[in-house]
């Protein structure tokens, strides 16, 4: 489904990514962890195409599609979902008119009808449940006045509505109390199924323990210099990345 | 730069020497102005003696005014020698036969609007002999007010059969000399909207100048007056989200409200005049002069304005609160892009006891704009417990635009509470982004992030005017991101 084959990239003058390679199949789970400043953040916005990180080599293909020609909008078409780390705040903009607009416009993309008012209210409704949110989160500006921990909710509530076959979670679990930790981890884990993949960027090895991978990568220098499965994961915990590192690069 | 006013007065003098007479019987008369020629229009009009006598004593006083020029706009001097003060409706040959003649640019415009064909057409200025269905709609409306006692006409006809109210009103608010252009607009203006709500009526239905079957060819010197006596209450819109044909440059209106004890009078107007091309050639200019006066206890004056059209905007739509308990509301959204420059804002005059204002103004400035807020708030010595909030917020698209605020506050007594908030803020890319990852489109993306900035605004327009001014933003800043 993703194959990203010796990716470099820039911010700026700066290298970022240097020769990062992955493969993700239909279904997978994969967790890229790394220390901060690996390119880890990097990777989950040039996979879903903002501006200011240029490109300088490698390729990057999605379900058969260069990923790298593709504009934001038609990437979010072709079922790429990116949950911020840094959601922002659009105010005045209620939180499912956004909504209501996207996954209208993916619908449109894709020759299905549009949802009216009537069949997206009953949509939300019961995403909502998912994140536990109050019903009045729906009608609030878009992260106007949210915590911390409410952003990172409404990103797991917008994937659920969504429905992505790629999902990139950037961080989720930063900012995270152990209660929000484990009801966006449920999320998650009631999100994945046999046909969505879900990349999980994350720093911490506590977020694997409630959404357990399939593989787990450690990304250091912009590339990936480990793989393993999930008790690779166990491993970073207990000697940290430093050990992991060093013993990489001997090998 | 201000044509001066002797000049004029020496130009007007020159040209009477050399036996400027003006034929009455034609339609249209040659430009320039004089006593002879407000003459003329006052004639054509078959106006009653006292309404030549305001005419020219406007004149007169406009004379020895000068053209100011504080305001935060550039424009090169107008010379009012050149300008026709009187021209009758176009014939029906000069008109454009079908819209295939129409410039498609604002035909795709329409389309983009969603506007009925037939109301196409008619806005295009094409030829149509019956009207459409306004005839027949605003017949049924005419007797509907009629029911109510609500008067609902054109200035003229207002002259011709409402003297008394006219003359007891007219310059009550805005007087000869208030300003330049209000001057000039009492000496020449042709035409425009008389409104009289009586006693304790509630008026049946939202007035609007779009369905008023005389609002054609009002000219460039318009004339509004609304009174709402005792009790009364009247929401009024004014303009059209469509861009309308006009060969008209300079638009100097003049609009007076008048609130009675208890009444409230809503105003709210859309704006689209033609803006000038992506260079800032042509475009209308845009001067007007808007107030209302809470001339009695607990009234209520609310303005709502979606400027999005016109060259030059100079305006400031005012209210007077002299009643005691009397509210003044200024909710506004000025949109300026290419070389649009606008310099908009209020006034809050706050006279009578425990008197209240809100003043909400949101500025958006795209590519080369300019856009200025100017507000007053005036609390006079004797408005004790005075109130007034103002939240003035600039939107900017791009680095090449600019925005600008120019609040003065005058307290005079020390009961008044006045607070004043202002953003500045940057259509963030971070936005932008988080909008398109979400699937929606850049140029819809835009939209709804203007949109949700002038949320607080749009709220006060009333829902049919909201859902096309919504559109109207959306078509005015097309393409300037990215």
């Amino acid at each position: 489904m993703l194959s990203i084959n010796d990716l470099h990239s820039q911010i700026d003058d700066k290298k970022i990514l240097n020769g990062l390679s992955l493969e993700v199949n239909k279904g997978e789970v994969h967790a890229i962890m790394g220390p901060n400043g690996s390119g880890k953040s990097t990777l989950a916005n040039v996979l879903a195409g903002r501006d200011g990180y240029d490109v300088t080599g490698g390729s990057v293909t999605y379900e058969g599609q260069d990923l790298l020609e593709m504009s934001p909008e038609e990437r979010a078409w072709a079922g790429i979902f990116l949950a911020f780390q840094y959601p922002v705040e659009i105010p005045g903009v209620n939180n499912i008119y956004l909504l209501k607009a996207g996954v209208n416009a993916i619908r449109k993309s894709r020759g299905e009808t549009e949802l009216d008012a009537v069949e997206f209210l009953a949509l939300v409704r019961e995403k909502i449940k998912l994140v536990k949110m109050k019903e009045d989160f729906m009608s609030r500006g878009v992260n106007e006045g949210f915590s911390g921990g409410e952003k990172k909710r409404n990103e797991i509530f917008q994937m659920a509505v969504l429905e992505p076959k790629l999902a990139i979670l950037d961080e989720t679990d930063s900012g995270l109390d152990i209660d929000a930790l484990k009801i966006v981890a449920d999320g998650v884990n009631h999100l994945r199924n046999e046909e969505r993949s879900i990349v999980l960027v994350t720093h911490y090895q506590r977020l694997l323990n409630y959404i357990v991978p399939d593989f787990v990568h450690v990304l250091a220098n912009g590339r990936i210099i480990k793989s393993g499965g999930s008790e690779l994961a166990l491993q970073l915990e207990e000697q940290g990345y430093e050990q992991v590192m060093r013993e990489a690069e001997a090998a | 730069m201000s044509t001066h006013a002797e000049d004029v007065e020496s130009l007007v003098d020159k040209e009477y020497e050399h036996g400027f007479v003006t034929d009455i019987d034609s339609d249209t008369i040659e430009p320039g102005l004089n006593e002879e020629v407000i003459s003329f229009i006052s004639k054509k009009k078959n106006e009653p003696a006292w309404m030549l006598d305001y005419r020219l004593k406007a004149y007169r006083q406009w004379l020895k005014m000068e053209e100011p020029l504080w305001a935060h706009v550039d424009y090169e001097p107008i010379d009012y020698q050149s300008i026709s003060y009187y021209s009758a409706p176009k014939s029906k040959d000069d008109m454009p036969k079908s819209l295939d003649e129409v410039d498609p640019k604002l035909l795709e415009t329409y389309e983009k609007l969603g506007i009925p064909l037939h109301e196409q057409k008619m806005l295009a200025g094409v030829a149509v002999d019956a009207v459409f269905d306004s005839v027949s709609v605003a017949t049924t409306f005419k007797s509907k007010l009629a029911d109510a006692g609500v008067i609902f006409c054109s200035f003229s006809e207002a002259v011709q059969e409402h003297p008394e109210l006219v003359q007891k009103y007219l310059g009550s608010v805005v007087p000869i000399a208030d300003n330049y252009f209000s001057a000039l607009n009492a000496a020449v203006f042709t035409d425009g909207s008389f409104c009289y709500i009586p006693k304790g009526v509630r008026c049946p239905m939202e007035l609007s100048t779009y369905f008023r079957i005389n609002a054609s060819n009002t000219g460039q010197f318009e004339r509004t007056l609304i009174v709402a006596d005792e009790g009364s209450h009247v929401s009024y819109l004014e303009g059209c989200t469509a861009p309308m044909r006009d060969e008209n440059q300079l638009h100097a209106a003049v609009v007076e409200l008048i609130a009675l004890d208890d009444a409230e009078i809503k105003y709210s107007t859309v704006q689209n005049w033609y803006p000038g091309d992506e260079n800032g050639k042509g475009g209308i200019y845009n001067f007007v002069t808007k107030r209302g006066d809470c001339r009695g206890r607990n009234s209520k004056i609310s303005w709502t304005q979606v400027e999005t059209g016109s060259a030059i905007t100079w305006k400031y739509p005012s209210s007077l609160l002299r009643g005691d308990n009397s509210v003044g509301e200024f909710y506004s959204v000025a949109v300026t892009n290419n070389y649009q420059q606008a310099d908009t804002g209020t006034k809050m005059i706050h006279i009578g006891k425990n008197t209240s204002s809100t003043i909400i103004s949101k500025g958006i400035s795209a590519r080369f704009a300019q856009n200025a807020y100017r507000g007053l708030v005036k609390i006079s010595k004797g408005a004790d417990n005075a109130r007034n909030y103002t939240q003035c917020d600039s939107l900017l698209m791009g680095d090449k635009c600019g925005a600008h605020t120019f609040p003065y506050i005058e307290a005079k007594n020390s009961s008044a509470q006045v607070e004043h908030e202002a953003t500045t803020s940057k259509i963030g890319d971070d936005q932008l982004f988080y909008c398109r990852q979400r699937g929606v489109s850049e140029e819809d993306a835009v939209n709804m992030i203007v949109n949700g900035f002038c949320k607080d605004v749009f709220k006060e327009l009333p829902m049919e005017f909201a859902v096309e001014a919504q559109k109207l933003l959306g078509v005015t800043l097309e393409g300037a991101v990215g």
